[in-house]
């Protein structure tokens, strides 16, 4: 991420199109083959991980009394017994047809558990990646701008807490405060008791069906219960995105093209702006899918502190319930949404920036 | 014998006298930053308290008076009682031992792990990096967390699943490392001397590869220590990790948090050891990062 600009000279410019949209393709078709086989590796785990449960699948079938006969046909018929490779593919050939297996505690398909709980999570991790966005990037801006000043400082020490600080116990200590204490926030769940299931689930964020329900009294209920989760995970998205835009500005801001501004006369609202944020700019889309991604991941980890009936609290319930279908198909689709949010962003940047088109 | 000056002595005569020399240039270099200082402080710190927890701590971490249940914290007892009259500061003290037993086993599993699969991989190239490579880049692109959670799953809540857990998912950052090192230098003088005078690929990438990759991992696992410290804690705060009544940090705040409205100090007791321990290891490894691999270096 660090590449300088070649001067002009140096350029592919020279050359005709053709090469260039052959060279394209073959890069798109080597990322398109790398995110297929990272699929295919995520597959490769889960199924390794159902594997190696020490459950037998079989006897919780027939149940302990069953005969030998019985046990031997259950398990031939459940093809246990085919070699490890078909099992995959057809363990793949399943997933692909979004067939995940039954979840032991919910007696549902896990695929469609999984799309009644996923927007929660979603609209948690939006809103949080949304503060973290308005607040990091002009943050980080603003330090290497001045260096040295109080918020230079500040991101130092906001970028450490979010290095060393647990987000569940900041969920906790948060919860203490703003709701026990202070009252400002709603408490654990979407929102409140008496207010639960009375607005018609359209897109499954609550936020945008209770505005489409008119209910007012829903929507101000909804954005009190998830104003605390969603901040804390914009805090640490926040910590990440900050210290990255410091250190791309301070990059821009080292460049022979910016003195040269200085010494024109631009103002240095222009020259900050203008001349070094709008280079960056295709970086921070990287950085902001990247910890997107993350925040998918560390929901996990505020849904169980906060109730929040997501996709992590849906997994750590199947975890503690052994609930392994459930397990391996929260981590499968969390794991997929990781990898394509990853990847897209990958790509996206090389589409965008035409540095890294090489 | 040992001064000043033959400490910084340009030439060194012996091996031992350059690599004293070397690591006194290192300690001073180290202890000009007050912030790695810190950090360093706060790593011996919990160090002694593992070492001497049971001398240290002012009541048993595991026994209690369930008559002296949830009591404030107080001049008897200076972080409170829990909800079964047990100590909650000799809890965090005896927690010292199984954080550092967590964090040292996952350093001790993934980072060899990471740096042979680097180091054979860059020294080989070809086909052989093309697969490693693919395969850890894989690894690398799996959300961290929830594979160590799936993995626990498997094979079932306790510490040393926990371990695997986390280093299973700990292993690909340090391979990275490893083979970009170890490109750099694969095609230098000294390495094709060596190969010319007979020596094995093992030893050549025992001998001379994997040492020059050290420092740069060592760096990086002190920085990513926060990271294991929080994963474990993570992972007793969902139940999977130290079981009760192994006092495990993340296990104590999951407990505490039954009671953390009224009594808020079960929960946040344990929480602020461990920030105060990810706090020093990212200070100590950030102080470490300036000293060994100053191309890392952030700017300012």
């Amino acid at each position: 991420m660090t590449q300088t600009l070649t001067p002009p000279g140096e350029k592919a410019g020279g050359q005709d199109a053709g090469p260039r949209v052959a060279r394209g393709l073959l890069a798109a078709g080597g990322v398109l083959l790398t995110v297929a086989l990272t699929f295919l590796g995520l597959l490769a785990i889960t199924f390794v991980i159902g594997r190696v449960v020490p459950i037998d699948p079989v006897l919780a079938v027939v149940g302990d009394r069953a005969s030998k006969e019985t046990y031997d046909a259950v398990r031939l018929s459940m093809g246990l017994d085919d070699p490890l490779l078909i099992q995959f593919g057809r363990y793949v050939g399943a997933v692909l047809q979004g067939d995940l297996g039954q979840s032991v505690a919910t007696g549902r398909a896990v695929a469609s558990d999984l799309a009644r709980v996923f927007p929660a999570t979603l609209e948690m991790a939006t809103i949080g990646i949304l503060i973290g966005v308005a607040v990091g990037v002009p943050m980080g801006v603003l330090a290497a701008a001045r260096q040295g000043s109080w918020v230079d400082q500040v991101i130092r020490v906001v970028g450490l807490a979010g290095y060393a600080i647990p987000a569940f116990w900041l969920g906790l200590v948060g919860l203490v405060l703003f709701y026990a204490k202070l009252r400002w926030v709603g408490g654990p769940g979407r929102i409140d008791l008496f207010l639960d299931g009375m607005v018609p689930a359209r897109t499954g964020l609550l936020l945008i069906d209770s505005v489409i329900a008119g209910n007012w009294a829903a929507l101000r209920s909804a954005a009190s219960h998830i104003v605390l989760p969603a901040t804390i995970l914009g805090f640490f998205s926040l910590a990440y995105i900050a210290r990255m835009t410091r250190s791309f500005m301070l990059e821009q801001l080292g460049q022979e093209f910016i003195t040269t501004a200085r010494v024109k006369g631009v103002p240095e609202r222009v020259v900050i702006w203008r001349h070094a944020f709008r280079p960056i700019r295709v970086q921070l889309v990287t950085v902001i899918g990247l910890s997107y991604a993350g925040l998918l991941e560390g929901s996990v980890m505020i849904e169980t502190v906060f109730s929040w009936p997501g996709i992590g609290n849906y997994l750590t319930t199947a975890l503690l319930n052994a609930d392994m279908n459930a397990v391996l198909g929260a981590t499968l689709v969390i794991g997929a949404v990781f990898i394509a949010i990853n990847k897209g962003s990958d790509l996206l940047y090389r589409l965008l920036d035409p540095r890294a088109r090489t | 014998m040992i001064s000043r000056a033959w400490l910084m002595d340009e030439d060194p005569a012996t091996r031992a006298q350059a690599r004293a020399g070397q690591a006194w240039r290192l300690a001073r270099d180290l202890s000009r930053n007050p912030l790695a200082m810190v950090g360093l402080a706060i790593i011996v710190l919990l160090l002694v308290v593992a070492a001497f927890a049971p001398w240290l701590a002012p009541y048993s971490p595991t026994e209690g008076m369930l008559t002296n249940r949830l009591q404030p914290p107080s001049a008897v007892h200076w972080m409170g009682t829990d909800e079964l009259g047990r100590d909650i500061l000799s809890r965090v003290i005896h927690g010292a031992r199984i954080t550092l037993y967590i964090v040292l086993l996952v350093a001790v599993i993934s980072a060899p792990l990471g740096l042979i699969i680097g180091a054979v991989s860059g020294y080989f190239g070809g086909w052989v990096d093309r697969v490693m490579m693919g395969l850890t880049d894989i690894f690398l692109s799996m959300p961290r967390l929830i594979l160590a959670l799936a993995f626990v799953a498997a094979l079932g809540p306790g510490i040393e699943n926990a371990v695997i857990a986390i280093a299973i998912t700990a292993w690909p950052v340090y391979a990275r490392i490893a083979r970009a090192e170890t490109l750099t230098f694969r095609r230098s003088d000294f390495i094709v001397a060596v190969q010319m005078q007979g020596a094995s690929h093992a030893r050549v990438i025992g001998l001379h590869v994997l040492p020059l990759c050290m420092s740069s991992t060592i760096v990086r696992v002190t920085l990513d220590m926060a990271g294991i410290i929080l994963t474990a804690a993570g992972l007793g705060f969902l139940g999977l990790g130290a079981q009760p009544p192994l006092p495990e940090w993340g296990a104590m705040i999951s407990k505490g948090r039954s009671f953390i409205l009224d009594q808020w100090w079960v929960a946040t007791m344990p929480g602020f050891a461990i920030v105060v321990v990810s706090l020093g290891f990212c200070l100590f490894g950030d102080g470490l990062r300036d000293v060994l691999d100053p191309r890392q270096r952030s700017k300012g």
